[in-house]
């Protein structure tokens, strides 16, 4: 089954971040990714700018970021496939992302198409 | 906490799942025996530590609890055919708690209940903290990561599955009982495990579940002082226990060899000592008695400077022959490669195969030490990044993390 993680974190923490720091946070996705990657659980991956860069439309017209939903932001996502939702939370919680923010598992929603 | 107040909660604890062992093994109905106890139990926790605790606890429990049992079943949720049994054995109970100085203590039975083979061995661990120690649903549900709606309901279906199924309450026969024990040690065991990832976690609370496992231990060895393994269990909780405040400082990992010992708590080491002692006493060998070896000569080795590394592999060698499984080979390798063999230990981590070894962190994680040591420093970068990959705790990947980058200075 295929799964989405959503990772949401402190955006306003990387603004801070000392490069040493970051390099370790970079380096913990990378092990991470290719972790997934070797176990063939790797769909997709890709890490978010932050939140201001965004735009959110609808009916009522455009608004710019950053948003103020709370704490956490959404700054990344993998695809992942997994064998159930017990392995998919198994591979969340070794999400880099889960050690200072939040990841939410969705499972994708399969429509015969 | 007081000392004062510690005692009152304890033993308004022990005077619970006695109560409860009593009473549910007469009616095959925890949940109703649960039901009836709980505003007694709540009511003894704020009163005991404040007034002292009275002379009979038991006794005081049974009058607090007893309006509730004649009430019947206006307010409660038990069901109303379960009163006149529970209120029968209630009244037997007071009956004997105010003859008798102590209260016959039946938890065992409870304690077999809880970690009975027809009951999913996920819940067990829940199900052995509410009832034997009267922890609540919400408590037990953060440490085992479910919402507290989940757990309770697990709960509740475990003990229906108990009266319904008609799980028997007697204690198994002596063939049973070696493979019925592990279960219940298993049980304990994991709610130590709940306890010490909680204390992993940045900034969650002490959650005191490896204290609860520790007492649940103790409990098993009062009321089955020949069993080895039940020592065994208990020395290694010990063990384990009084390195806590010296594994983690400041939110980071130190290895057991890089730890300051002055931080060790060593009276509980010398507890640990001496149950491994009785443990010996029993003459009969199990992997939580080699563990708790294991864990003692590691002690030895950092308190009194001796070298036991040989003695280790000796142990672990022994532990894989005795419960064999990934968490124990791999501690094999690493304990060859600290003995001087790190050829063996590379060899011993080859035999796991494949899918096994893929996703477990410290599989990858002793392999790069391995490599790192004996000078491999580029195949030991890689390994470590799969050890990163795969670990679940901040601290521990930054640990990691330091590992590789010195690794990756001599590459």
């Amino acid at each position: 089954m295929k799964y989405l993680f959503l990772l949401h974190d402190n955006e306003s923490n990387w603004d801070t971040m000392d490069e040493a720091k970051k390099g370790e946070v970079y380096g913990s996705y990378m092990a991470y990714t290719d972790a997934l990657k070797k176990a063939d659980a790797y769909i997709a991956a890709a890490p978010l700018s932050h939140s201001r860069e965004g735009k959110r439309i609808r009916a009522s017209g455009v608004q710019d970021g950053p948003f103020a939903d709370g704490k956490e932001q959404l700054g990344g996502f993998y695809m992942v496939d997994a064998k159930n939702l017990d392995d998919a939370l198994d591979w969340a919680a070794r999400c880099p992302c889960a050690s200072f923010g939040h990841v939410e598992v969705r499972p994708i929603w399969n429509i015969e198409v | 906490m007081s000392d004062a107040r510690a005692i009152a909660e304890e033993t308004a604890r022990a005077s619970y799942g006695r109560l409860l062992a009593w009473l549910s093994s007469r009616t095959s109905d925890v949940a109703a025996a649960e039901d009836a106890l709980s505003d007694a139990f709540r009511a003894a926790l704020e009163s005991w530590p404040m007034k002292g605790v009275p002379d009979a606890p038991e006794a005081w429990l049974l009058t607090a609890a007893r309006r509730k049992l004649i009430d019947g079943s206006r307010r409660r949720k038990t069901r109303a055919e379960a009163t006149p049994a529970l209120t029968l054995a209630a009244e037997e109970a007071e009956a004997t708690a105010r003859s008798k100085a102590t209260f016959p203590d039946e938890r065992l039975k409870l304690l077999f209940i809880c970690a009975h083979p027809a009951i999913d061995s996920s819940i067990r661990t829940p199900l052995m903290l509410q009832t034997v120690l009267g922890l609540d649903a919400a408590r037990i549900a953060s440490a085992f990561l479910l919402s507290p709606a989940a757990m309770s309901g697990r709960l509740v279906r475990a003990k229906r599955k108990i009266k319904s199924a008609g799980i028997p309450f007697d204690p198994p026969g002596v063939e049973d009982l070696p493979s019925r024990l592990s279960a219940v040690l298993e049980a304990i065991y994991a709610a130590f495990g709940a306890g010490w990832d909680e204390a992993d976690g940045a900034e969650a609370e002490m959650m005191d579940l490896t204290r609860e496992a520790i007492y649940l231990a103790r409990l098993v060895t009062n009321l089955l002082p020949d069993e080895a393994e039940a020592w065994g269990l208990l020395a290694l909780m010990l063990h384990a226990e009084a390195r806590t405040k010296a594994r983690r400082i400041n939110g980071v990992y130190v290895a057991l060899k890089d730890q300051n010992a002055a931080l060790w708590d060593r009276g509980l080491v010398a507890a640990a000592e001496e149950a491994l002692s009785r443990a010996w006493s029993c003459r009969k060998i199990g992997p939580f008695q080699v563990e708790a070896a294991i864990q003692s000569a590691h002690a030895a080795s950092i308190l009194y400077q001796r070298d036991t590394t040989d003695d280790i592999a000796a142990l672990y060698a022994q532990l894989t022959d005795l419960s064999p499984s990934v968490g124990a080979q791999v501690g094999y390798a690493a304990a060859l490669a600290a003995a001087g063999r790190p050829e063996d230990g590379l060899y011993a981590l080859d035999e796991i195969t494949g899918a096994l070894a893929e996703r477990y962190q410290p599989y990858w994680a002793v392999r790069a030490h391995i490599l790192r040591t004996a000078g491999d420093a580029a195949s030991a970068v890689t390994c470590y990044e799969r050890a990163i990959g795969l670990s679940r705790d901040a601290a521990v990947r930054s640990f990691l993390i330091d590992q590789k980058n010195t690794a990756a200075k001599r590459a």
